[in-house]
């Protein structure tokens, strides 16, 4: 087994991890930092694509490197952009999933 | 052997993850995240992919765990933590997650030869565009477009979060990211790190063009030494509705469209670079890119606007 073949399913249970997070997590900041491993995951599957495609005398292919970079900076964008709302949501005082403070009978089972 | 390095990653990384979903407390869910990002920089060095693992470190785990931690602080006393569901949905979803793992394994096992690649098609024309590191070619020349435009989500999100302030607050400071408790530690760092964080920030910019580094990561490194400075309480957020800094905001991907646009006449078409002079032309892009790049990192990190602006 090849490295990146290792690092290929190591990138596939991140993902799962992630999704695992996403789905059971009752608290909006848990989703996002859940959410973020699924994007690690699919971002190091692109790293595995790109070593495996090496030629020409580099050591992967750039192209999905470079896809990879815009990923990164994009995921952190909406990172930032997600908890700035869900700090403002919890402000303005409204139902999260597992009910703010002033809702104390709320939608959670 | 080295493959039994590989494997001790694995398990590290693997190990961290569960961890960061199902540790109650949240900020220690961050703080495994911060440290899983740097073993994915790690893998990325493994993956001969250094402008990656550069990425991963400063954005991936620095940036976004700040972004996590501030998050933290500021819904401790608010929200409540919330436990996972019962063990049988728990099972379910596990079972669900593990058929996703074993789909995408599935792929990854299955041999594909000879494996997809552009490569050759980058290398074909990397000596008209003048410039050796080959990512940052493919950032900057060959799909400039989508760099351009993930620029201006930057921008958007960055405008998106400064929307968010209470009508009030419009165009005031945010939140101080001065620690509570003052330390002599980050007092330090805060006056000895900047003027070499600054130096590596710009080297990395200037050396993108030929070897690993580029906007990003120098654009990263910018931001973390200024945040460095408000978060020891050596300087103070600006207003964000200075004018300076919005121009700063503006800059990069000011200049970007405009090369973009001026390409039509230089070359024949939008963001073509003339012969013989794309490299200087995208050195000039960079440069103005990491500076947006910094000033945008920085000001999200920092969030909306909790301050009425001063008169």
């Amino acid at each position: 087994m090849t490295p990146a073949t290792l690092y290929g399913i190591c990138a596939a249970a991140l993902v799962a991890i992630g999704l695992f997070g996403l789905i059971l997590h009752p608290t909006p900041l848990r989703k996002v930092i859940s959410f973020n491993l699924i994007g690690s995951g699919t971002f190091l599957l692109f790293g595995i694509a790109a070593r495996r495609g090496a030629a020409a005398g580099f050591l992967g292919d750039p192209i999905p490197q470079a896809m990879v970079i815009t990923g990164i900076v994009v995921a952190f964008a909406a990172t930032a952009l997600a908890v700035a709302l869900l700090l403002r949501m919890l402000e303005a005082g409204a139902p999260t999933v597992d009910g703010s403070p002033d809702t104390p009978d709320d939608l959670s089972p | 052997m080295s493959l039994a390095v590989d494997l001790v990653m694995v398990l590290l990384i693997l190990t961290t993850a569960v961890w960061t979903i199902l540790v109650r407390d949240r900020r220690d869910a961050v703080i495994a995240f911060i440290v899983l990002g740097l073993l994915l920089s790690l893998v990325w060095m493994r993956l001969m992919a250094v402008d990656v693992a550069l990425t991963e470190a400063a954005v991936g785990g620095g940036a976004t765990g700040l972004v996590l931690l501030r998050a933290c602080a500021r819904l401790l006393p608010v929200e409540a933590e919330g436990a996972l569901p019962g063990l049988r949905l728990q099972l379910a979803v596990g079972a669900l997650c593990a058929l996703v793992a074993a789909g995408l394994s599935a792929v990854i096992l299955a041999p594909v030869d000879p494996a997809p690649t552009l490569a050759p098609a980058v290398a074909a024309h990397m000596d008209e565009v003048g410039m050796k590191n080959p990512v940052t070619v493919v950032l900057l020349a060959y799909r400039a477009l989508d760099t351009l435009l993930e620029k201006v989500v930057l921008v958007l999100g960055l405008i998106g979060v400064w929307a968010l302030a209470p009508d009030l607050f419009w165009g005031g400071r945010p939140a101080s990211l001065r620690a509570a408790t003052p330390s002599g530690t980050l007092d330090f760092l805060a006056r000895v790190l900047p003027p070499v964080g600054v130096v590596i920030g710009i080297y990395l910019v200037w050396n993108g063009a030929d070897h690993p580094g580029g906007t990003f990561q120098g654009g990263t490194a910018l931001a973390a030494m200024w945040l460095l400075i408000m978060m020891a309480g050596l300087g103070e957020l600006p207003e964000t509705r200075a004018l300076r800094l919005r121009r700063l905001v503006a800059v990069g991907p000011a200049l970007f469209i405009a090369v973009g646009f001026a390409g039509f006449w230089m070359a024949g078409g939008f963001l073509s670079y003339p012969p013989g002079l794309a490299k200087p032309i995208i050195v000039a892009v960079e440069v103005a890119l990491a500076l947006s790049i910094a000033v945008i990192l920085a000001l999200m990190v920092a969030g909306p606007a909790a301050k009425e602006p001063e008169r």
